[in-house]
């Protein structure tokens, strides 16, 4: 791989060490996948923050890099508990002292405190064919197929190096050819709201695991149901990059003859339903929403429908976003009717990150397909899919008929 | 003595008693981070010790995560003392990395056994095997 005599300096250690050890992790990435040279990036994403996945040695490391600054704009990934409230979700005061070394750490090399899936819905907001090294593997697809910008999956660590030197390798979706799509998805069923467009993900991840699919039959998607579809994509598969046609802003320019062709029809989509759901009937203890973090119209969404109901006495409502999506659903007033109702609006943290199993849940009800993809194994809970009307009845009634 | 190319992922140089799994090791969830050893029982390195030996395996699999296993087992004075892999991924070229353990990968021939003294000199893209006897 070409290095410019700046690059090497760095690498022989003349900027100090944290830096030398960050361009030796872009390097090495780039010789594994062959990249030609580093390229610029303006702006960064870091996965990796929460104290539930990194653990002690995550901290150690984060602590040992606070000697150097991010050079261009970067924001984090949810943590594992409301930074504010989070005495009145149960988490620790172990477990928040720990966070709190996270966060404190990220403050220091200058990152943007956003703890949000979502930084294109609250400042950090890519432009058409720009480079960035996002991690997040949701905001990466989002970024990727409805931006229109150019990122890899990026781990933890490299999001970290890339943050701290400003370049990533020029390998994968940074290049045009890798951006063509591998699958030809034939949509026969109409999708008409998150949840739909989340089964539509999980059903085409399994698929086409990590290549790129092209849909065609979508007639109309809002930016919540793109965000759902690209969380369930990245999740069930290792979806990074995906198409619309006359929807997503690549899908004109793409080569698509040849490609191979599956349908998605009435019955795929009631059958990812079916098996998103851990069980079908029985009591909910917790019902989530928010995965990705909500926007305010699904703020919005969730009040007008909640509006006059209370949550059943042994279950609980909590409803995740950011930190601006938060203070705006306070100032609109969706906040009060969604607490008079029983419900909690927490942000900074999610429900697959938070130590939920610590905290006595054993069955959650969902909207996303990426948090049914999870919540069995990382959350250690039983799980029902359903659409968001279906959520706030169980919700209200505590059980699932 | 035998010497095998290879190529430079994580650079130093690093010696010990080679330990070779045939299968992909994940960090997060097959090791201990505490003790070195092989904790997950379906793994064919299971109960054994990595630490301070020259880990060989085909290639990472697994969560990013893993990259800070094996920085946990480095400041716990646990970690391997070099690693060979056959094709190198980012979740353990980034934990050999800021572990400081060096690493390479693609060896002219991927022909290891157990209990060999081996050099891996990652700074020169070379592996040296004193065969026993």
């Amino acid at each position: 791989m070409y290095l410019t005599p700046k690059e090497e300096k760095i690498l022989a250690g003349e900027e100090g060490e944290v830096k030398q050890k960050a361009l030796e992790i872009l390097v090495a990435i780039g010789e594994i996948y062959n990249a030609d040279r580093l390229i610029p990036i303006s702006s960064v994403q870091i996965a990796g923050v929460s104290y539930k996945t990194i653990g002690d040695a995550g901290i150690e490391w984060i602590e040992s890099l606070t000697s150097t600054k991010f050079s261009v704009p970067t924001t984090i990934n949810p943590t594992g508990m409301d930074l504010e409230l989070w005495e009145s979700m149960g988490v620790t005061k172990e477990f928040a002292e720990k966070q709190m070394r996270i966060i404190n750490a990220f403050l220091k090399l200058g990152a943007i405190i956003t703890c949000s899936c979502t930084p294109y819905l609250i400042g950090n907001l890519p432009k058409f064919g720009e480079h960035i090294a996002w991690a997040e593997s949701s905001a990466v697809c989002y970024a990727n197929s409805v931006l229109g910008a150019r990122t890899n999956r990026e781990g933890g660590p490299s999001a970290i190096a890339s943050a701290i030197i400003g370049l990533t390798g020029n390998f994968g979706y940074h290049l045009n050819e890798m951006r063509n799509p591998t699958l030809k998805v034939k949509v026969e069923v109409e999708l008409n709201e998150e949840s739909d467009f989340g089964a539509l993900g999980y059903y085409i991840g399994k698929r086409v695991g990590n290549g790129v699919p092209y849909f065609v039959g979508i007639k109309s998607a809002s930016n919540d149901e793109l965000k759902s579809l690209s969380a369930a994509l990245a999740a069930s598969g290792g979806v990074a990059l995906y198409h619309i046609k006359d929807i997503t802003p690549e899908s004109n320019l793409v080569k698509i003859d040849g490609l191979e062709e599956i349908n998605f029809t009435k019955n795929e989509l009631k059958n990812s339903y079916d098996e998103l759901s851990t069980i079908k009937e029985g009591k909910v203890d917790l019902v989530c929403l928010g995965c990705p973090h909500t926007s305010i119209e699904e703020i919005k969404k969730i009040a007008e429908m909640i509006k006059g109901k209370k949550v059943a006495n042994n279950t609980k409502l909590w409803i995740f976003t950011s930190l601006p999506m938060k203070i705006l659903a306070n100032r609109c007033g969706y906040s009060k009717i969604i607490e008079d109702a029983g419900g909690k609006i927490y942000s900074d943290c999610c429900m697959i990150i938070t130590p939920l199993e610590n905290l006595g849940f054993k069955v959650m009800a969902v909207n996303s397909a990426k948090a049914a993809v999870y919540a069995p194994t990382l959350a250690k809970m039983d799980v029902v899919f359903t659409n968001l009307r279906k959520c706030i009845e169980i919700a209200t009634l505590g059980e699932v008929k | 003595m035998r010497k095998i190319k290879c190529r430079k992922i994580s650079k130093g140089i690093g010696e010990g008693i080679s330990i070779v799994s045939n299968v992909p090791i994940s960090f997060l969830g097959d090791v201990d981070p505490n003790t070195g050893l092989i904790v997950n029982k379906s793994h064919p390195l299971y109960g054994k010790s990595i630490e301070k030996k020259v880990l060989i395996f085909p290639t990472g699999r697994g969560s990013t995560v893993g990259s800070y296993i094996l920085y946990q087992l480095m400041k716990n004075g646990k970690a391997p003392s070099a690693i060979i892999m056959k094709e190198a991924e980012p979740i353990i070229a980034v934990g050999a990395i800021i572990s400081n353990i060096p690493l390479v990968d693609k060896p002219e021939s991927f022909e290891f056994k157990d209990g060999e003294r081996v050099i891996v000199n990652a700074d020169h893209n070379e592996i040296i095997i004193y065969e026993e006897g």
